[in-house]
Order: C-alpha cells, then sequence, then structure tokens
C-alpha cells in the first residue's frame, strides 16, 4: 500500500496535494479521541524533542501545538522571541543551529516575516512545522478550519465557503483559499477593496463587495480577525464603520437562505468583525475549532515525525503477516 | 521467480467451526460471562472479537461488551517504518478496572502488537486479569508473549504470511498460508 507522505517539513497548504491534505484531515481522526482519554497520552513521539520557536505573540496555536505535543509523548521546550538571544541580535539561523546542536527533532516556528519557516526548513535537518509566517501561511490554522467544516458537512466538495475581512494581510486566509480549493470547495472571499489584495482573482476565488452577498451565497462563513493597526494604518475609516458595512452580524445571518456555519481563527474582535450574538450562537463553531486544532496539530507531528524511507525498507521484515 | 505458493488452512466452515471452539475456550479461561470483556485488535481482531460476543452472548443469554483498539499509537517501529497513517478507532468499554478481558487478534506473530495492547490497556484502566486469544498461531516470537487461547497453530517462517480473510474486510472467511509471499 502506498501512502503519500508529507516529507521533512509543513510549511504551507500550497505545495501539498489534495492526497496530502486529505491525509493529514483522516490521520486527525483518531487522535480526537486520545483528548478525551481520562490518560490523554499516546507514546507515539517518546523520546522526540520539540522545541515551539515563536518570534510573535500567539497564545492559542503555541498551547494548541504544546499540547498536541505533549499528548503524543514528547519534551518540548518553549523559546519566545521576548527575553532570549533574539533580543541581543541573534539570526534566525543562528538561534535554530544552536537548538540544533542540542539535538532536537523537530522545530514549530512562527515569525513575522513571510518566508521564514522555509528559510529555516532549507538550512537545519530537524523537521519544520509552520506556525504562521507573515502574510504568508499557517497552514495548521486552515487545517483545522477545513476539519471543523467537514465534521459539520461530511465533505468540503461543492461547499461555498467565504473568507471573510482582511485578506490582505491574512495568512489564514491564503492557507484557506489553498486548501479549500484543493479540496475541490467553491471559494469567496469578502471585504473592503483596501484589505483585498490585488489579482485574489488569480487564486482561482469568488470576490464579493457587500457581506450581505456573501453571507446569501455561502454554507461556511469564516470570518478574519480584523488587525486593529490597520485601522491606524488608514486601511479602514474606523472599527464601527467597518461592523456597520461588513459585520457578521445576527440581523444578516437571519436574513439568509439557509444555516450558515460560522468558523473565527480568534482572538474574535466582538462587535468588530463579529457580532458576539453570533459568536456566542448556534451558528457558530469557533470553540469545535479550538478542539480540533490539538487533534490536526497531532496529525501533523505524528506524520512527519514518522521514520525515514530507507529504514522502512530495511525493516519491512518486520512487518508481514499481521501481527 | 516461482509465484509464491498458496495454501488454504481454514475454509470458511473451518473458521466457523475454530470460532466456535474459541467462544468456548475464552468462557472456560474466564469462567463464565460475568465479568467479561473482549476486545478486538483493529482491524481484523476486532472483526472477530464482535463475532466472538455475539456467539458467546447467544450461548449465554447475555450480552459481552465489547471494545475495539488500535495499537499504532503504541508501536514501537515508528522511528524505523514510519507512521502508519490510517490509524483506526479506539472505542472501550467505560469502566475496565476489576474486569476478566480477553483481547482478540487474528495472528500471533512476534508478540509486538500484544505488548502494545496491553501498554494501551494500562492507560485505560486496571482490569482484574487480560487474556489472549488468536485465530492462529504462527511462532516467531520476539517477545515473551504467549496466547491462552489459539485456534490454529501453524509452523511458518519468516519468509512466509498467514492472511486471515474476514468476510466484512474480504468477503469471505479463510485462513492461508503463503509460502514465500513475504510482503
Amino acid at each position: 500500500m502506498t501512502v503519500p507522505s508529507l516529507g521533512k517539513d509543513l510549511l504551507g497548504l500550497e505545495p501539498l496535494s489534495r492526497e496530502q491534505i486529505q491525509l493529514i484531515l483522516d490521520t486527525a481522526e483518531p487522535f480526537k479521541e486520545v483528548s478525551e482519554r481520562a490518560i490523554k497520552k499516546v507514546p507515539a513521539l517518546r523520546g522526540k524533542t520539540i522545541v515551539n520557536l515563536f518570534f510573535e505573540a500567539s497564545t492559542r496555536t503555541r498551547i494548541s501545538f504544546e499540547f498536541a505535543e505533549k499528548r503524543l509523548s514528547a519534551d518540548t521546550v518553549n523559546v519566545a522571541a521576548q527575553g532570549s538571544s533574539v533580543q541581543k541580535g541573534e539570526n534566525l539561523v543562528d538561534t535554530a543551529r544552536n537548538l540544533e546542536s542540542m539535538r532536537i527533532d523537530m522545530v514549530v516556528i512562527r515569525h513575522p516575516s513571510s518566508g521564514a519557516a522555509q528559510f529555516l526548513a532549507e538550512r537545519i535537518r530537524s523537521n519544520v512545522i509552520n506556525g504562521g509566517d507573515g502574510m504568508h501561511e499557517h497552514p495548521t490554522q486552515a487545517l483545522l478550519d477545513m476539519l471543523t467544516i467537514r465534521d459539520r458537512f461530511n465533505r468540503i466538495e461543492g461547499l461555498r465557503v467565504c473568507i471573510c475581512g482582511d485578506i490582505a494581510h491574512s495568512r489564514v486566509a491564503r492557507s484557506n483559499i489553498w486548501g479549500l480549493t484543493k479540496l475541490g470547495a467553491e471559494v469567496a472571499v469578502c471585504g473592503p477593496q483596501s484589505l483585498m489584495p490585488g489579482a485574489i482573482e488569480e487564486l482561482g476565488v469568488t470576490v464579493f463587495r457587500r457581506i450581505e452577498e456573501a453571507i446569501e451565497w455561502a454554507d461556511v462563513l469564516n470570518v478574519m480577525r480584523l488587525q486593529l493597526e490597520r485601522m491606524e494604518a488608514g486601511y479602514i475609516p474606523s472599527l464601527r464603520e467597518y461592523y456597520r458595512v461588513f459585520g457578521v452580524t445576527l440581523e444578516r445571518l437571519e436574513r439568509a437562505p439557509r444555516d450558515v456555519l460560522i468558523l473565527h481563527p480568534g482572538p474574535m474582535n466582538r462587535g468588530v468583525e463579529i457580532d458576539s450574538r453570533v459568536a456566542d450562537g448556534p451558528h457558530s463553531v469557533i470553540l469545535d475549532q479550538v478542539t480540533n486544532g490539538v487533534a490536526v496539530r497531532m496529525a501533523v507531528l505524528y506524520l512527519l515525525a514518522g521514520g525515514r524511507p530507507e529504514l522502512a525498507e530495511a525493516a519491512k521484515g518486520d512487518r508481514g503477516g499481521g501481527a | 521467480m516461482t509465484p509464491p505458493e498458496r495454501k488454504v488452512l481454514l475454509d470458511a466452515s473451518g473458521v466457523a467451526k475454530t470460532l466456535e471452539r474459541i467462544s468456548r475456550d475464552i468462557v472456560g479461561l474466564a469462567g463464565g460471562t460475568n465479568n467479561l470483556v473482549l476486545i478486538g485488535i483493529q482491524r481484523r481482531g476486532s472483526d472477530l472479537a464482535q463475532r466472538l460476543a455475539h456467539m458467546i452472548g447467544e450461548k449465554r443469554g447475555q450480552d459481552v461488551p465489547l471494545g475495539v483498539m488500535d495499537i499504532t499509537l503504541y508501536r514501537d517501529d515508528l522511528q524505523t517504518v514510519g507512521p502508519r497513517p490510517v490509524v483506526g478507532e479506539t472505542r472501550l468499554p467505560q469502566d475496565l478496572d476489576h474486569k476478566w478481558i480477553v483481547i482478540v487478534d487474528d495472528v500471533l506473530y512476534t508478540g509486538r502488537t500484544i505488548r502494545a495492547a496491553l501498554d494501551q490497556l494500562a492507560d485505560f484502566g486496571r482490569p482484574a486479569r487480560i487474556g489472549l486469544a488468536v485465530l492462529v498461531d504462527r511462532g516467531g516470537r520476539e517477545l515473551p508473549i504467549q496466547a491462552d487461547v489459539v485456534g490454529l497453530a501453524v509452523k511458518a517462517t519468516p519468509a512466509d504470511r498467514v492472511d486471515v480473510l474476514v468476510q466484512e474486510q474480504d468477503g469471505r472467511d479463510a485462513v492461508e498460508l503463503v509460502r514465500g509471499g513475504e510482503s
């Protein structure tokens, strides 16, 4: 049986095939159950050392990765840019090489620069997982979004998913577009012109200028966080104005022809991109996303940590004829 | 290269008779069905466990609790053979404490699967006793593990493959020995 492999790193969903994305989602399924056990731990990654290298603030992603690592029995170390030698001006590669000299196996990296994960992956032997790089990709977030959508609809193919808000600066939006289109969803984006990247249609998505149109069209809305510093930079006139024109409100959802599933990667700005009554209401699967995040990250870690093909060849005799 | 030689060890009725005997032996082993829980190892072990639970339940007029377990995450060879991405479902009865558990698998070979299963069970509870029932014991143990109930003992070399086919997965019941068929 040939099983698609993920290779050494997970840098984004753009380079992955449909089969590889499906493999991750399918592998995440049994990991959900592990987190429901009284003893939430399996020994699959025992003896592996994983460094979570976070050059940018993160609560959810970092904790989610850490839970995933611990539930697979890996040993973990968290390095934050603050309080580390990064502050003294050490560059990314030196930091990583020093860590690697301590015999680590995997690095989860979050970095404000697009391409940082790939830059690192090309220079160290350890597996590298992109936990969000600049405006490029945030693959595990998109994977958990897709798992959550699949849980609800039992499929992704043919679904209409609209990503709303700040598309231009959002790595979550970009990874979602790659992943969803590869799995056969119809993808649209909706947001102010100033927050829409140029030539976005070339990624195969539809553009809605009005949130009402998006809601009328969609099965799923994935509402991106409006980064508040964008307002200071003049992309939008005011938060109140944004909410009035683009806010996902209960009134707008009630006019939709069907129930629309609401996702948000967090942290939410209640009353800016999303109405509190929507975030906490029956349409929302925002907390399911968080639960699924741990399962998806366990799946990614597990698949990347697996052995090397040449060793698999040598050990083949071990697997013949059942147990 | 000569094609591997395939020999039928048990046909469908042979499998049925053997399972019948295994079910009797399990009840004997556990001294009845009061605390008995059957746990099948994914995938074919769980199919066999389900049938055995049904057979025992019919005969004794008492439902036998059934669990299924995938031991992939407890294997000791992730480093060398890579992950088996198809991790199956694990679904065990709520409370395993003080139970008489019989693990059911299709083939007993190196014993490593059972070692993993024992580790996994220890994370779920503290059964009173754990036994092992297998349809085929093909020898070749690498660990000090033996089955309590064996349907059929076969002398197979590492170059051979023992195929257990079950209706649920393969559309028919049979046990076949493939000489030199090591996959």
